[in-house]
C-alpha cells in the first residue's frame, strides 16, 4: 500500500476561497498532504459530526433533509438526490432483498478531475456521506467504484476505511445506533463507459462494462440484482455538510433550484487551471477570466466546453452565462460534470472535434450499432477532412449522422458524442469548409495534422 | 507528422489473430491463494473476476491466455467469461509490456497543452513504436485517454505512478532517467 506523498498539482486556491462568500464544503484542507487522516478530519473539519446527528434522526428524516437542501447529482445528469433516494423500495424485508449504495468514482470524462481531489484530501468526508446514505436508505453495504488508473486513491481509501472501522464509524452497531454498515472499494480497469451507472453495476459484478436496458432502473434491480442507488463522489461528499448545516441553510447557497456549491475544473488554455469550489450560478466570465486568469496564451478564447467533453461547445458569446444546471441547459449545452475546457483562437476545431470523437469511438462498448459504427464513421470522415482529402459532401453527411446517432442508443454515450460534433459543425463551420476547399487550416494556417497544441 | 496510431490494447483482433498464451502456464502458489481468497470478499464470486485478473497480470507479467485460464480455474467460473472481461478492459495488457510501460494522455485537455507532441517525442526518445517492447525489454509506450489530470496536463503514467505536473520535454527526460536509475517501480512490482 502506497500513500502518495506528493500533492495534487491541480488543487488551486484563490483569494476568498473558503470565505463566507465562497465557502468550501468539499475541498476543505485541499493541498495539505495529511489532510486525509481521520484525526485531522475530526479535529479541524467537524468530522463525523453529521453522522452522529443523522443516526439520532429517523432515516426518512435524513432523506427529507437532503431533499430540502435541493442538491442535484454532480455526476452529470443533475438529478435531485433526495428524490433519487426515495426510489429505493421499502418492502425489501418481505422480499428478502438487500439494498446497496454505490459511489461512482469512475471519473473519466475529459475535463473532469474533481472527484480525485475529494478522495485525495477528504476521503473521510466521502465515507461519512456514504454511511449517512446507507442509514437513510437502509443499506448494510456500500461500494466505492474507482477507476483503474487511480490505484493510489484505492489504497488511500482503503487506509481511510480501516481508520473509520477502528474508530467505530464503520462496522457493527455504529456509534451504538444499531446500524451495521461497511464499505468495499472496487477498482475498474480502464473503461470510460463504466461511469454510466448500469455499466458500472455490471462491472462491479465482475462482468463486461456494458450498459443495461432501463427499466428496470437500479433502484429496482441494481447491483447483484438488488435495489441499488448510484451517486457521484461529489454528491455523497456534500451530504455531511448538508446535515451539519441543515438542508434549508445549504439551499441558500447558489440559486433556487440550483443550490449549493460545486467543484468546477478549469483546463485547456487557461492561465490558472485547477479546481474551484463555488456556489452555483456564478457567470462563466467570472470563473474563467477573474478566477482562472483568462487565456494562457494571450490569444482570445474561441471555444468553451462548459461541462465535460460530452457537453456541446459554446463560442465566446456565452461568457455571460450563469453556471447552473438550468441556464446552461437553456443555452444549448449541459452543466454535466463541471469541467470547463477553454480553447484559444489558434485551436483547430476540426482537430479538436476529431480528438473528442476518437475518444467516443474508442470508448463505445459496442452494443448499439448507431454508436459503435456511427462514431467510427465520424472519425473516418473527420480524419479525411483533417488530412486534406475532404469532399464537398462530407459536411452534409456528418450533419445527417447526428440525428441517426442521437437518442437512438441504449445509453447516453451516443448522445454525448453528438454534442461536440453537432455544436462544432454549427459554430465553427467555416473552419471545416476551409479544410475541405483549401486543404489547409483556417486557425493555424498550416496544411496540417496533429498540430493541436503545437504552438 | 502523422496522427499517432490508436493504442493496441483497444484494437480488435485481426481475423485469425490469436492472443499470446504466455511463457508461464500456472500461477505462483501465493497468487493462487490470494485469488482464491477474493471469491469470498464480494456478494457473489463472479465479482472477483476484475481484481483476480489484476493479481494474475501482476503475477504472470501480462494478461496472457494462460493467465485468463488460471483465473477461471481458481475462481471456478467459465473461461469464456474471463476472456470476455479481460478483452473488454484496456488495463489488462493482453501482450507483454516493458519493465516501464509509459502511457501518455492525448485527449483534448492534454492535447491543448502538447500531449500529442509529448507522445511523439517519447516514441522518438525511446525508439519504440506503440504496441511494441524495446529490444532490451525496458520500454513500451501507449497512447491513452483521459487520466483525470486535465488541469495540469499533459499527463504521463509510468506503470502505477502518475506524473501530472505539466510534463514537458525536460520533465520527460528526468522521468526516463529516474526509470533507468531504478527509482520507479518496475511493471508488476
Ligand atoms: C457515458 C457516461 C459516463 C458517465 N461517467 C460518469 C462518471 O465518470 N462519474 C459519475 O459520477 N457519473 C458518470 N455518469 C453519470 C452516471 O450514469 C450517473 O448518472 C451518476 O453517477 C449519478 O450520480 P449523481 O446522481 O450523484 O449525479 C456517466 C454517464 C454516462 C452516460
Ligand atoms: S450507446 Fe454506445 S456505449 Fe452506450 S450502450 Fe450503446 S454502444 Fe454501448
Amino acid at each position: 500500500m502506497a500513500i502518495r506523498t506528493k500533492s495534487d498539482p491541480q488543487s488551486y486556491t484563490f483569494e476568498g476561497f473558503g470565505s463566507e462568500k465562497y465557502p468550501n464544503l468539499m475541498l476543505r484542507g485541499a493541498g495539505q498532504l495529511d489532510n486525509w487522516q481521520l484525526r485531522i478530519y475530526e479535529q479541524q473539519h467537524e468530522g463525523y459530526v453529521a453522522l452522529r446527528k443523522a443516526l439520532k434522526m429517523e432515516p426518512s428524516a435524513v432523506t427529507a433533509e437532503v431533499k430540502a437542501s435541493g442538491i442535484r447529482g454532480r455526476g452529470g445528469a443533475g438529478f435531485p438526490t433526495g428524490l433519487k433516494w426515495t426510489f429505493m423500495p421499502k418492502d425489501t424485508e418481505e422480499k428478502k432483498l438487500t439494498r446497496y449504495v454505490v459511489c461512482n468514482a469512475d471519473e473519466g470524462e475529459p475535463g473532469t478531475f474533481k472527484d480525485r481531489a475529494i478522495m485525495e484530501y477528504n476521503p473521510h468526508q466521502l465515507i461519512e456521506g456514504l454511511v449517512i446514505a446507507g442509514w437513510a436508505m437502509g443499506c448494510k453495504l456500500g461500494f466505492i467504484y474507482v477507476r483503474g488508473e487511480f490505484k493510489w486513491l484505492v489504497d488511500k481509501l482503503d487506509a481511510a476505511i480501516q481508520q473509520a472501522r477502528d474508530a467505530g464509524y464503520l462496522g457493527k452497531d455504529i456509534l451504538g445506533s444499531g446500524l451495521d454498515f461497511d464499505i468495499l472499494t472496487y477498482r475498474g480497469a480502464g473503461a470510460y463507459i463504466c461511469g454510466e451507472e448500469t455499466a458500472l453495476l455490471n462491472s462491479l459484478e465482475g462482468r463486461r462494462g456494458e450498459p443495461r436496458v432501463k427499466p428496470p432502473f437500479p433502484a429496482t434491480k441494481g447491483a447483484f440484482g438488488q435495489p441499488t442507488t448510484v451517486n457521484n463522489v461529489e454528491t455523497l461528499a456534500a451530504v455531511p455538510p448538508i446535515l451539519r448545516m441543515g438542508g434549508g441553510e445549504y439551499a441558500k447557497l447558489g440559486t433556487p433550484n440550483n443550490t449549493g456549491t460545486r467543484i468546477f475544473g478549469l483546463s485547456g488554455h487557461v492561465k490558472r487551471p485547477g479546481l474551484y469550489e463555488l456556489p452555483l450560478g456564478l457567470p462563466l466570465d467570472f470563473i474563467l477570466n477573474d478566477l482562472g486568469g483568462g487565456s494562457s496564451t494571450g490569444r482570445k478564447i474561441k471555444a468553451i466546453i462548459p461541462g465535460g467533453a460530452s457537453a456541446p461547445m459554446w463560442d465566446a458569446s456565452a461568457l455571460d452565462c450563469p453556471m447552473d444546471f438550468d441556464t446552461v441547459k437553456a443555452r444549448g449545452s449541459m452543466a454535466g460534470s463541471g469541467g470547463i475546457i477553454a480553447m484559444d483562437e489558434s485551436t483547430c476545431m476540426v482537430q479538436a472535434t476529431l480528438r473528442l470523437l476518437r475518444f467516443y469511438a474508442h470508448e463505445s462498448c459496442g452494443q448499439c450499432t448507431p454508436c459503435r459504427e456511427g462514431c467510427n464513421w465520424v472519425v473516418k470522415i473527420l480524419t479525411r477532412i483533417e488530412a486534406g482529402q475532404g469532399r464537398e459532401e462530407d459536411l452534409p453527411l456528418l450533419e445527417s449522422l447526428v440525428p441517426r446517432i442521437n437518442m437512438r442508443t441504449l445509453c447516453p454515450l451516443g448522445d454525448a458524442a453528438c454534442g461536440p460534433l453537432e455544436s462544432a459543425l454549427r459554430l465553427f463551420r467555416p473552419e471545416f469548409e476551409h479544410h475541405i476547399q483549401h486543404k489547409a487550416c483556417l486557425a493555424t494556417g498550416v496544411p496540417l495534422l496533429a498540430s493541436l497544441g503545437a504552438h | 507528422m502523422s496522427l499517432p496510431e490508436p493504442e493496441t490494447s483497444g484494437r480488435p483482433l485481426a481475423p485469425g489473430e490469436r492472443l499470446p498464451l504466455g511463457e508461464r502456464s500456472t500461477l505462483s502458489p501465493g497468487a493462487e491463494e490470494a485469488i482464491g481468497a477474493l471469491a469470498a470478499k464480494y456478494p457473489e464470486p463472479l465479482a472477483a473476476t476484475l481484481p483476480a485478473l489484476y493479481l494474475a497480470q501482476e503475477d504472470m507479467g501480462f494478461t496472457s491466455l494462460a493467465a485468463m485460464k488460471e483465473v477461471a480455474r481458481v475462481l471456478r467460473i467459465p473461461e469464456g467469461h474471463v476472456y470476455g472481461v479481460a478483452t473488454f478492459y484496456t488495463m489488462y495488457q493482453k501482450k507483454p509490456v516493458g519493465c516501464f510501460h509509459l502511457q501518455v494522455c492525448t485527449n483534448l485537455c492534454c492535447a491543448l497543452r502538447g500531449g500529442a507532441q509529448l507522445f511523439q517525442r517519447l516514441c522518438e526518445r525511446l525508439a519504440v513504436h506503440p504496441g511494441e517492447v524495446s529490444p532490451d525489454g525496458l520500454w513500451s509506450v501507449e497512447e491513452v485517454e483521459c487520466l483525470g489530470s486535465c488541469g495540469s496536463g499533459p499527463c504521463l503514467q509510468v506503470n502505477q505512478e502518475t506524473y501530472d505536473e505539466f510534463v514537458d520535454e525536460a520533465r520527460l527526460d528526468r522521468i526516463i532517467e529516474a526509470c533507468r536509475r531504478g527509482d520507479v517501480a518496475e511493471w508488476g512490482k
